[in-house]
C-alpha cells in the first residue's frame, strides 16, 4: 500500500495537536462538541472517522424514523461542524487498525492518520444469537438507519405478498427487552403483526420485576402484539416461498415474514482488542474513571467503554464520559462519577419506568407494591429496612410519579412510603425535594439550578429549557419542572398586558362564549383602562378569527396594527410594501405585466420574496388605493403579507411537470391557499407543499407542510423558520385529499384558539401539555370532542372570505383614510426620500446626510 | 383546554352617542398660529391622522374614545420617519399613550415623553375645537 501519513501541519489555526475520534455516534458527536466549545485556544484539531455514511444522528429516537422515513429529522444538531475548520469529519470511513507505537490509525480507504490522542467511540453492535439459520435472508438487527430501511423494504414486500395470498403479514422479534419492544412497535407501524419471543419469564427482565412484567404483558398483548415469554429461539429456516419457519424452545412453530434480533448489544471493541488494549471480561475497553484506557494516549467513551470494568448501555452516561475526556484533554481533572441507570419510556403507548434499586437487591430492603388490574397499572417502591429511605422502584402503566420519586432515591421519605404509590395517597410534592435532587437526568439538571433560573426571571417552560437544558432530551421531567414553576410562587402570569389579566386563549374563549364583539365591551367587562398596542391587535385578531367582518369595520378599525390598518407592510421610512397574493406561486402573464407597470409608474423597488411572490416597496400611504385598483382589476387579491394570518403556500412544480413528482403539489397548494387565505391567527402562518419526498418546497420548514407520497399526502405541522428554526413534525401519513384538508382545518383552528399572542406554531407545540402526541390525539382521534366545532369554524371562515382590498376600494369611507395629511390629502410627505444612486433603490431617513461631505 | 367562561352574553355596549371633545394639551404661553386640521367628524376614536404644518413640519393628531384630543410631533425620533400618527393609542397606568408603528416605543400623548427613555420626547401642540373644526396651535416663527 502506498500511503502517506498525514501529520497535522499546523496550517489550520494554532492547533498543534490532533485527536482522532473513531465512531460518530451520539457520544462521539457530544465529545467533539464538548471539546470544541471548551478548547478556546484551539489547541486540538479533531479528525472523526465514521463508519456510517450519515453523520451522528439520534439513535435513541431511531424508532421515530418509521413513518416519516426522513433521515434529516434525526440528525443531531451541529453534526456537520459547518464553519469549524478544526473539525474534519470523514463519513463512510471505517477505522481498520490502530498502531499505538507509531500513533496512527489506518482507515478502510487506505489512509493512515496520525494522532496525539485517540478517542474510541465505537458504541455497540447488536448481539445475534448463533441459532441455526440466524443469517437467513429476512433476518435483521435494529441499530442503524440502514437497518430500518432494510426492515421497511422487506415488510412492504411481505405485506403485498400476504395481501395477494389473503393472509396477514407478520414479523418476529427475538428479545423482549426495551429495544425488542421498540422493534415490535416499529413492525406494528409498518403493518405487520408482531410476535415477541423472550427467553426470560417476563418482558423487560432487566427493568421490571415479575409483577410489573405481568401487567406489562397484559397491556402489550392488548395492543395486538403476540408475546411468548420463557421461550428461546431454537432454529430459523428459510422456506421456498421466502418466509421463515421459526421454532421456539417450547415447541411452538411459527411462520414469519421477517425476524428482528434484539437480544442485547456487545461493545464494538474489535479494533481496540487487535491493538492490544485491555478489555473487560464481558467485552468493552477497560478504562479508569478518567476514561483513559491501558494506553495513556487512548480514551474510550460511550457504550464501548468499560469504566472500571462496567459498560453502560444508555446515552446519558456516555455523554458524561465525553465531557470527562474533553476536560482531560484540556488539562482538567474530571472523573466519571458513575451513572444512574434509571429508565422511563413509553412503549407502544405504555409507560414503563424503573429507577434506583428496582429489584430490591439491597440487604433488608422492603418492597411495597400497588397493582390495579382494571386500570392496568403496577407500582412498586423499594425502601430501606426501616421503611424510611427510598431505594428504588418500578412503575408500569402510569409513570407520572417517576421524576419526583427518582429524585427521592437515597433520601428519607416524608411520611408513609406506601402513600407514595397508593392512588389515594398524598402526591409527593416537588417542593419537598432538596436542591441537589436531579430533576432532569438526561442533562443532569438539579432542582437547585431550575429554581435558580426561575429566581433569575425564567418564567415559563420555554425559558427554563433555554437556560437550564432541562427537559430538552426526553422531556420526561417536564411535568415536574412545570410544578416547580408553579410552586415557586413566581406567579405564572398569563396576563396579556396591564389591561387584561387573561391570556389570549382565555380571551378567545370569552369572545366565543359571550358573543361580545367589541373591544370596548370586552374591556368594560373583563379588563381595565383603555387598552394598548398589545391588547388591541390581539383582540382585533380574535374578532377577525371568529367572524368574517372586514377588519376595518366600525370600532375594529381603531384596534388594528398600523399594517393591518393600511393593509400593507410598513417599512423603515414609513412607506409601505405591497404584496399581491399568488396562490401556490402561480401568476398569469397579464398580472405580471401589470405588476411591472405599477412598479414603473409608482417608482417601486421590486423584490421576489421567499414565499414565491412579489414584493413592491416604497409606496406612500396615499398611493396604496391607486396601486391596488390596478392589481384588483387584473384579478389579484391582498396577500395579507401585513397580517398575522396565512401568508403563502409555497409549492414545487409537482407531478404535472416534474419527472419525480407523485402528486399534483401545485394544485393542492392553490386549493389550500384559497381555503385558508385571510385567516387571522396568533402569528403568521406559512404552508409548503412538495410533490415528492425530495421536498423541493421545503415544506418541513413551514407551519403546515404537505409532502406527497405514492399513497397520498404526509402532513407535517409546526415547522418554523425565523430565529429558532424547527422542523415540522409528522402528524399523519398517507392521507387522501379530503382527510388532509379536514386535519388541517382542525389543526389551524385549534392553534388559533389556544395559542398565545405572537406564539408561532413550534413554541406553541412545545408548550402544549402532552406535546405532539396530544396534538395528534386532538386532530386525528378527536380526543377532546371538538373536531366538529373546529371544522365548522373553519367552514364559516371559508364561506365568509372576502378580499380585504377590494372591499376597501368599494367603500369611500374606508378609502378616505388613505391620505398623507388630513389637511393636505394629495401632498406627498416631504420627509420621504430615496437614494437611487447605488445598485438598488433604498429609503433615506430623516436627518441623515444624503451627500457625504469630503473634508 | 383553557378556562371555561360561563358568563351570559351581555348586550353590546352601545357606541358612545356623543363624544364630548376636550383638548388634551393646554396651550403653552405665547402667541400662536392656529392651523386648521380637519372637522372632528373626520377623526376615528382611538386613531390618529397626520397634519401638515406651515413650514413643512408635521403633527400627529389623535382623538381618544373618551373624547380627549391630543397633538404631538409626527416624526418618530427613533426611526426618523413620519409615522407617529399611524401608531396605536392606549394607556399605561392611566397615562394616554401612542406606540410607534415601527419599533413600538411608547410616548405619552400628554407630554410627548418617551415612557421608557427619559432623554427622548415628541413635541406637543395645543389643540382647539371651534365650530366642529380642530385647530393646532403652532408657535409663530
Ligand atoms: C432503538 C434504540 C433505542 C434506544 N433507546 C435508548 C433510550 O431510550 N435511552 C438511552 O439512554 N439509550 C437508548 N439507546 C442506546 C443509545 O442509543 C446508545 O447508548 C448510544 O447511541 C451510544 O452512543 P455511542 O456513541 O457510544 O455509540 P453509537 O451511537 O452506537 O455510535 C457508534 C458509532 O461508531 C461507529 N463505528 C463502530 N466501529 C467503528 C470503526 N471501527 N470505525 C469507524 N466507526 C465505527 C458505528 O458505526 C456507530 O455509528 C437506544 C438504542 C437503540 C438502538
Ligand atoms: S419535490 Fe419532488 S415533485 Fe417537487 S419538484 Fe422536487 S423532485 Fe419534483
Amino acid at each position: 500500500m502506498s500511503t502517506t501519513t498525514e501529520r497535522a501541519t499546523g496550517t489550520t489555526g494554532t492547533a498543534s495537536r490532533t485527536v482522532v475520534v473513531i465512531g460518530h455516534g451520539m457520544v462521539g458527536h457530544r465529545f467533539v462538541e464538548a471539546l470544541r466549545s471548551r478548547d478556546t485556544d484551539s489547541t486540538w484539531k479533531v479528525i472523526v472517522l465514521s463508519e456510517e455514511a450519515d453523520a451522528a444522528y439520534d439513535r435513541v429516537g431511531l424508532s421515530s424514523y418509521v413513518g416519516a422515513w426522513d433521515r434529516s429529522a434525526l440528525a443531531l444538531s451541529g453534526n456537520s461542524y459547518a464553519g469549524d475548520d478544526l473539525v474534519e469529519l470523514r463519513l463512510g470511513t471505517r477505522a481498520e487498525q490502530v498502531d499505538r507505537r507509531t500513533r496512527t490509525v489506518t482507515t478502510s480507504t487506505g489512509e493512515v492518520v496520525a494522532y496525539d490522542a485517540l478517542v474510541l467511540a465505537t458504541g455497540s453492535y447488536p448481539f445475534v444469537p448463533p441459532v441455526p439459520g440466524h443469517d437467513s435472508e429476512g433476518c435483521y438487527v435494529y441499530r442503524t438507519l440502514d437497518d430500518l430501511d432494510g426492515i421497511r423494504a422487506r415488510a412492504e414486500a411481505a405485506i403485498a405478498r400476504a395481501a395477494a395470498e389473503g393472509r396477514e403479514a407478520n414479523g418476529l422479534v427475538v428479545g423482549g427487552g426495551l429495544l425488542g419492544l421498540e422493534a415490535a412497535n416499529a413492525l406494528r407501524l409498518l403493518g405487520l403483526t408482531p410476535h415477541v419471543v423472550e427467553f426470560a419469564p417476563r418482558l423487560m427482565p432487566l427493568q421490571v420485576d415479575e409483577g410489573g412484567g405481568a401487567v406489562l404483558k397484559g397491556l402489550i398483548s392488548n395492543l395486538g402484539v403476540q408475546v411468548h415469554t420463557g421461550a428461546g429461539t431454537s432454529s430459523i429456516a428459510a422456506q421456498d416461498d421466502g418466509r421463515l419457519a421459526v421454532e421456539l424452545s417450547d415447541g411452538t412453530a411459527l411462520l414469519t415474514d421477517l425476524v428482528v434480533f434484539s437480544a442485547g448489544v456487545r461493545p464494538s471493541d474489535a479494533v481496540a482488542r487487535a491493538a492490544g488494549l485491555a478489555v473487560g471480561e464481558r467485552g468493552g475497553v477497560t478504562t479508569d474513571t478518567a476514561c483513559r484506557t491501558s494506553d495513556e494516549n487512548v480514551w474510550a467513551v460511550g457504550e464501548v467503554a468499560a469504566v472500571e470494568g462496567r459498560c453502560y448501555g444508555l446515552v446519558a452516561p456516555g455523554y458524561t464520559m465525553a465531557e470527562v475526556v474533553a476536560d482531560r484533554l484540556l488539562g482538567g481533572e474530571a472523573t466519571f462519577p458513575g451513572a444512574d441507570l434509571s429508565t422511563k419510556l413509553k412503549l407502544l403507548g405504555v409507560d414503563v419506568a424503573s429507577f434506583g434499586d428496582a429489584m430490591a437487591a439491597t440487604p433488608g430492603a422492603l418492597e411495597i407494591v400497588h397493582t390495579d388490574a382494571t386500570k392496568g397499572t403496577y407500582a412498586k417502591v423499594v425502601v430501606s429496612d426501616d421503611a424510611r429511605t427510598l431505594l428504588g422502584g418500578i412503575l408500569v402503566g402510569d409513570a407520572s410519579a417517576y421524576t419526583t420519586l427518582k429524585a427521592y432515591v437515597g433520601r428519607e421519605v416524608p411520611g408513609d412510603p406506601g402513600a407514595l404509590i397508593s392512588p389515594a395517597g398524598a402526591e409527593l410534592g416537588a417542593d419537598a425535594l432538596p436542591d441537589d435532587a436531579v430533576i432532569c437526568s438526561c442533562n443532569n439538571v438539579t432542582k437547585g439550578s431550575i429554581c435558580g433560573a426561575i429566581a433569575e426571571g425564567a418564567c415559563d417552560i420555554a425559558a427554563l429549557k433555554g437556560c437550564t437544558n432541562a427537559g430538552t432530551t426526553c422531556g420526561g421531567c417536564l411535568p415536574t419542572v412545570k410544578k416547580l414553576l408553579v410552586d415557586s410562587g413566581v406567579e405564572l402570569s398569563k396576563a396579556l398586558c396591564e389591561h387584561f389579566e387573561q391570556s389570549r386563549a382565555e380571551l378567545f374563549e370569552i369572545v366565543a362564549s359571550t358573543g361580545i364583539r367589541t373591544f370596548s365591551g370586552l374591556l368594560a367587562r373583563y379588563g381595565t383602562g383603555t387598552g394598548c398596542e398589545i391588547c388591541k391587535p390581539t383582540v382585533a385578531s380574535i374578532l377577525a378569527s371568529t367572524s368574517s367582518d372586514h377588519i376595518l369595520d366600525g370600532e375594529q378599525a381603531a384596534l388594528q396594527d398600523s399594517n393591518d390598518h393600511f393593509l400593507a407592510n410598513i417599512q423603515k421610512n414609513g412607506t409601505y410594501s405591497v404584496v399581491p397574493r399568488m396562490p401556490g406561486g402561480e401568476v398569469t402573464a397579464e398580472q405580471l405585466i401589470t405588476i411591472g407597470q405599477v412598479a414603473q409608474d409608482f417608482g417601486l423597488y421590486v423584490k421576489v420574496t421567499g414565499g414565491q411572490r412579489i414584493d413592491l416597496f416604497g409606496a406612500r400611504v396615499e398611493q396604496l388605493p391607486a396601486i391596488w385598483q390596478r392589481l384588483v382589476d387584473v384579478g389579484m387579491e391582498s396577500g395579507q403579507a401585513y397580517g398575522k394570518s396565512l401568508r403563502t403556500v409555497k409549492s414545487c412544480v409537482g407531478s404535472t411537470w416534474c419527472r419525480f413528482g407523485v402528486q399534483d403539489s401545485v394544485g393542492m397548494a392553490v386549493d389550500l391557499e384559497h381555503r385558508y387565505r385571510g385567516l387571522r391567527s396568533p402569528h403568521k402562518i406559512k404552508f409548503g407543499v412538495s410533490g415528492c419526498a425530495r421536498e423541493c418546497a421545503e415544506a418541513r420548514g413551514k407551519d403546515v407542510g404537505v409532502i406527497a407520497t405514492d399513497k397520498g399526502w404526509n402532513l407535517y405541522v409546526c415547522g418554523n423558520g425565523g430565529q429558532t428554526p424547527a422542523h415540522a413534525r409528522l402528524l399523519a401519513s398517507d392521507l387522501d385529499d379530503e382527510t388532509l384538508v379536514r386535519y388541517i382545518d382542525r389543526f389551524l383552528m385549534f392553534y388559533v384558539r389556544t395559542a398565545d399572542r405572537l406564539q408561532r406554531t413550534a413554541p406553541w407545540l412545545d408548550s402544549l401539555e402532552g406535546g405532539l402526541e396530544h396534538l395528534k390525539a386532538v386532530v386525528c382521534d378527536d380526543s377532546l370532542g371538538i373536531a366538529d366545532d373546529l371544522e365548522a369554524a373553519m367552514s364559516r371562515h371559508v364561506e365568509g372570505y372576502q378580499d380585504e382590498w377590494k372591499a376597501v376600494l368599494d367603500d369611500p369611507e374606508k378609502l378616505s383614510r388613505f391620505v398623507s395629511f388630513v389637511n393636505a390629502p394629495e401632498e406627498a410627505d416631504p420627509t420621504i426620500a430615496f437614494d437611487e444612486s447605488g445598485p438598488r433603490k433604498v429609503p433615506v431617513l430623516l436627518g441623515l446626510p444624503t451627500v457625504r461631505e469630503n473634508v | 383546554m383553557t378556562t371555561l367562561i360561563t358568563a351570559p352574553p351581555i348586550d353590546e355596549v352601545a357606541p358612545t352617542a356623543r363624544t364630548v371633545i376636550r383638548p388634551g394639551v393646554l396651550p403653552a404661553p405665547g402667541a400662536k398660529q392656529w392651523v386648521p386640521a380637519c372637522p372632528v367628524s373626520r377623526l376615528v376614536p382611538g386613531r390618529g391622522v397626520a397634519v401638515l404644518l406651515p413650514g413643512g413640519g408635521q403633527a400627529a393628531l389623535f382623538l381618544l374614545p373618551n373624547g380627549m384630543i391630543y397633538a404631538v410631533g409626527n416624526i418618530d425620533p427613533y426611526a426618523r420617519a413620519g409615522v407617529i400618527s399611524r401608531g396605536l393609542t392606549g394607556d399605561r397606568a392611566g397615562e394616554p399613550t401612542v406606540a410607534s408603528p415601527l419599533l413600538k416605543q411608547v410616548f405619552s400623548l400628554r407630554t410627548g415623553a418617551a415612557l421608557d427613555d427619559p432623554e427622548v420626547a415628541l413635541p406637543t401642540y395645543a389643540v382647539r375645537v371651534q365650530h366642529g373644526l380642530v385647530r393646532l396651535g403652532v408657535p409663530h416663527p
